[in-house]
């Protein structure tokens, strides 16, 4: 029942923000979105002392006559994504503190009825129920991006709603295609592990096709070269807080779901198509990596940073190993965390000095060191030294794809370096050197701006120090994937 | 059967209330009638029973009673959205009479078990149409949409006797159940012109649905009839048609279906197309919901060439017309009072969600359900239509289908933006009344828990 509490408790909680209309919603939020965390981590200590615990599954029927439950469990991998999204929503809230937003009751409403859809995406244990909870997830993020988006929004929301809606009806019809194929005892069945049996049943060609249905929904929502055009201009566009959803919790719908619905399923598929897969993923890596050597806009920058680093994610998976498949998880939960970090970043500068032109800034650092400490350190996160969070994940990534293949490791591992040049360059050209103009001018940082940067920065390096607890989960994911995918 | 009926009578009723001057008390009778229609039809639902009338003409079996009841609940939410509309006017009893015997046709459409109660129930539901779509006196466009619809349907209805009379040619008889066993006993030795007769009906009642490309009359049709009388074309019209085709085609003609599949998967390729993208450039909300109309249409065509015999492909229509009427009332109710003003454009919408927040939010959950998009019933109907195709050699109709889903989402969503989105550039609030807004909530509300639990509903029409 704690596990229904989870996805239940948000979906009250943004019903009671919407109908409040209260001035203090985001205090309201912010403490909704910490209860949940903590119902997530009472969960999390569940799993740990007892993960067979009835507690942490449930099932109901839902429509009975098309076998659809509404059926939901955690795993290790799907109890990692949710921590994930429950400690990045308050945080994300958090962020906002600065700003203010006309009919801010309904965009927190709308920011917690999004986290119910997401976690509801990753404790699905029912192919229909995750198709539900999956198109659910776009609806909330695209009233956020359409209401309180910058310019141009209208045109933009549009191409990102049309372009992911479209990926996910391919995904319908492979979900559909694999339920006709189910047979337990005779009778149909949208259940996760029927649908793997199903789909293993398969010819080889067909479970090519299945893959390539349910792989384009996947690929538009990471997103994956050449599925990416709609994401750089979303990101720029969508309020700060939006775009952390979407980069930290949203593409990990896609990764997740990779991992979850995909591999296991069409094992054959897999193998006859992994490679271009993989292929694609590198070739986003090193395209993504040199357009954002060449941006201008700091928000920008780190949209294509994201695309270079959820290619090296989707290459890792698509290698189908485990080493691959749990750096996937470890830089999932770390990309998350980094990313916030660098749009909040992005936010602060656009806040405190009116643009977010790299060459307009500099000096930075002589004005406020204690931001530029606290900036350094997330962008070394995101280049995944040795000791921060990034770090393990990558490694384990690369290792994968080298297992896989050892010339797309060789590509792949251009991303090291590139995604070094790119970073440092723009901490060199931000917070370095003398100002441009000297106008320019950055005075302290708020309190809860601060309060946000600190827990970033102690979770990049807490757990690039000890990443042992999440990492024994992540592993252990990616165990019950490989094992399933035999 | 009790309640198509009551219903007949009704009409009766209405015609003679200008005489008896109970004009005041029309509307309130009315809806009694309706009410106590909808209750006899649930009681024989109840019952089980499929029993035929007047030798073999018309019966009403399960199927039958499902879209009766469709249609009649439709009709008692239209006649309220209404109350205002026949208020102004000063033919009020001749109109009643006219949308009474429209529905009475419509019944006729769900029930035929012969050739002649289709063309009878064509015609009676037809022709009232054809008066009320140019009732808006004095306005050019309403008098050239009655003009063309009644052409148009003329020229349906000739291909529908045509057909009618070759089929009868070939077998002798205008009885559906006779139809389909002469095919079957006959198989390799049926005359040529039974399929030319076919190929008619199959090409007058795609006219009647305005599937493409037989679809040019719908959107200056729907554009020029009074907006509320559009919103009875596209939902009990349209509800009738595909009952009756479901009708002819799945139990008349089932066993020569390898003829009329192939022209049938055409006609939705193009409708598909067609509709969509017209929908995608037009300007006028009322001409993009005829356009997407279009569309819904091809949706439900598909059911009929998935052809599967069994129950699910007659749930899924059923479920299909219900969600698209419920969502349609809501859509063409907001229209009806956002465009009161006679801007018929999509700038009528802007702003809209400052200027009447529930009314927004009533049609952007409308427009999601026509759509498609979770957890509304445009989704579970989609979903049903995908699942009777998947299982047919037509794989590559539904990859069309999601194409232009898509489509359908962008302009679909045209309307939220403009809602949401874009500056006012009208007055400052809409006056609605409250019976008006009931009943738009009452659909609305409808269409979102049909959505959270289809099960219900498809418990419900079973068969």
């Amino acid at each position: 029942m704690l596990i229904v509490l989870l996805i239940l408790f948000p979906l009250l909680a943004s019903l009671i923000l919407f109908f409040s209309k209260t001035s203090n919603s985001r205090n309201l939020a912010l403490f909704f979105a910490s209860v949940e965390f903590v119902l997530s981590l009472v969960v999390f200590l569940q799993y740990k002392s007892n993960p067979g615990s009835a507690q942490l599954s449930y099932s109901c029927e839902w429509v009975e006559s098309l076998r659809i439950n509404f059926s939901v469990g955690v795993d290790g991998l799907s109890l990692l994504m949710v921590l994930l999204s429950t400690f990045l929503v308050p945080i994300i809230l958090l962020t906002s503190f600065k700003n203010t937003y006309e009919n801010s009751h309904n965009f927190y409403g709308l920011i917690l009825l999004m986290q119910m859809a997401l976690v509801g995406v990753f404790v699905a244990n029912d192919g229909f129920l995750f198709y539900v909870f999956w198109e659910l997830a776009l609806i909330p993020i695209y009233f956020i991006c359409l209401l309180w988006g910058g310019e141009n929004r209208g045109v933009i929301t549009f191409k990102f709603f049309i372009y992911t809606l479209f990926g996910s009806l391919f995904m319908l019809i492979g979900l559909i295609y694999l339920y006709n194929h189910t047979n337990l005892d005779g009778m149909k069945s949208w259940a996760v592990q029927d649908l793997y049996d199903a789909g293993r049943s398969l010819s080889a060609s067909q479970q090519g096709a299945v893959f390539w249905l349910i792989f384009i929904a996947f690929a538009i929502k990471m997103p994956i070269f050449p599925f990416h055009t709609w994401q750089p201009d979303t990101y720029v566009v969508a309020p700060t807080q939006g775009t952390m959803l979407l980069s930290g919790i949203m593409l990990k719908m896609g990764t997740f779901g990779t991992i979850k619905w995909l591999l296991p399923m069409v094992p054959l598929g897999l193998e006859k198509w992994g490679g271009t897969a993989v292929g694609l993923s590198v070739i986003g890596i090193i395209y993504a990596s040199i357009i954002a050597i060449s941006q201008k806009d700091f928000k920008r920058l780190i949209a294509y940073s994201s695309i270079a680093h959820v290619g090296l994610i989707s290459a890792g998976i698509l290698s189908a190993n485990q080493q691959g498949i749990q750096g996937a998880i470890m830089q999932m939960l770390a990309h998350g965390v980094n990313v916030v970090g660098l749009f909040f970043i992005a936010d602060i500068l656009l806040r405190h000095t009116g643009t977010r032109e790299i060459d307009k800034l500099g000096g930075i650092r002589n004005m406020n060191g204690n931001f530029a400490v606290l900036f350094l350190i997330v962008l070394l996160g995101s280049v995944a030294l040795p000791l921060t969070n990034g770090f393990i994940g990558e490694f384990l990534l690369i290792n994968g794809v080298y297992q896989y293949s050892s010339m797309m490791a060789a590509f792949a591992g251009l991303t090291v370096i590139l995604g070094a040049v790119y970073m440092l360059r723009s901490y060199q050209n931000i917070m370095l050197g003398e100002r441009k103009d000297s106008n320019l001018s950055f005075g302290a940082l708020a309190a809860s701006d601060k309060a946000v940067l600190i827990i970033i920065c102690t979770v990049i390096i807490a757990f690039g120090v000890y990443p042992k607890p999440l990492n024994d989960l992540a592993e252990q994911g990616a165990k019950t994937i490989i094992e399933l995918m035999k | 059967m009790k309640g198509l009926l009551i219903i007949s009578s009704l009409g009766l009723v209405a015609m003679l209330a200008e005489i008896f001057k109970v004009k005041k008390l029309l509307l309130p009778i009315t809806l009694l009638g309706l009410v106590a229609a909808y209750a006899l039809n649930f009681l024989e639902w109840k019952n089980g029973m499929s029993i035929s009338y007047f030798d073999n003409m018309v019966g009403f079996d399960k199927p039958a009673i499902a879209f009766s009841g469709i249609i009649i609940a439709t009709a008692f939410f239209w006649f309220i959205l209404a109350n205002d509309y026949f208020e102004k006017d000063s033919n009020l009893t001749d109109h009643f009479a006219l949308v009474l015997f429209a529905i009475v046709g419509s019944l006729m459409l769900t029930s035929f078990k012969n050739m002649t109660t289709l063309f009878l129930g064509i015609e009676i539901m037809s022709i009232p149409l054809y008066v009320l779509a140019a009732s808006k006196k004095g306005d050019i466009k309403s008098h050239e949409a009655g003009f063309k619809y009644l052409i148009m349907g003329s020229f349906a209805s000739a291909f529908l006797l045509f057909g009618i009379a070759l089929i009868y040619g070939a077998c002798g008889s205008f009885d559906l159940g006779e139809i389909s066993t002469y095919i079957a006993s006959k198989s390799g030795d049926i005359p040529l012109f039974f399929y030319v007769g076919v190929m008619m009906m199959l090409i007058a009642m795609c006219f009647k649905v305005s599937a493409a490309p037989f679809h040019f009359w719908a959107p200056d049709v729907y554009e020029g009839s009074p907006t509320l009388i559009t919103a009875l074309m596209s939902t009990i019209v349209k509800t009738a048609a595909f009952a009756a085709i479901m009708r002819l085609f799945l139990i008349g003609f089932a066993g020569v279906s390898e003829v009329w599949t192939g022209i049938l998967a055409l006609i939705i390729d193009l409708s598909l197309i067609i509709a969509n993208f017209s929908a995608a450039m037009q300007n006028s909300v009322k001409r993009m919901l005829a356009y997407s109309s279009i569309s819904h249409a091809a949706f439900m065509l598909m059911v009929i060439l998935a052809n599967v015999r069994s129950n699910i492909s007659i749930d899924a229509l059923v479920y299909y017309s219900l969600a698209y009427s419920i969502g349609s009332i809501t859509a063409f109710g907001v229209l009806y009072n956002v465009t009161r003003g006679g801007n018929e454009n999509i700038d009528a919408f802007n702003g809209l969600s400052k200027r009447n927040p529930l009314l927004a939010l009533c049609m952007a959950i409308a427009m999601l359900s026509l759509a498609g998009i979770p957890v509304t019933a445009g989704f579970f109907a989609k979903y049903f239509v995908f699942t009777t195709m998947i299982g047919t050699s037509f794989k590559w109709l539904l990859i069309l289908a999601i194409l232009t889903s898509a489509i359908g989402a962008y302009y679909y969503l045209k309307v939220i933006i403009a809602m949401y989105f874009k500056p006012n550039t009208e007055q400052q609030t809409v006056p609605v009344e409250t019976s008006n807004t009931a009943v738009i909530m009452i659909t609305t509300i409808l269409t979102v828990v049909i959505g959270l639990s289809p099960g219900f509903i498809a418990q419900m029409f079973k068969f």
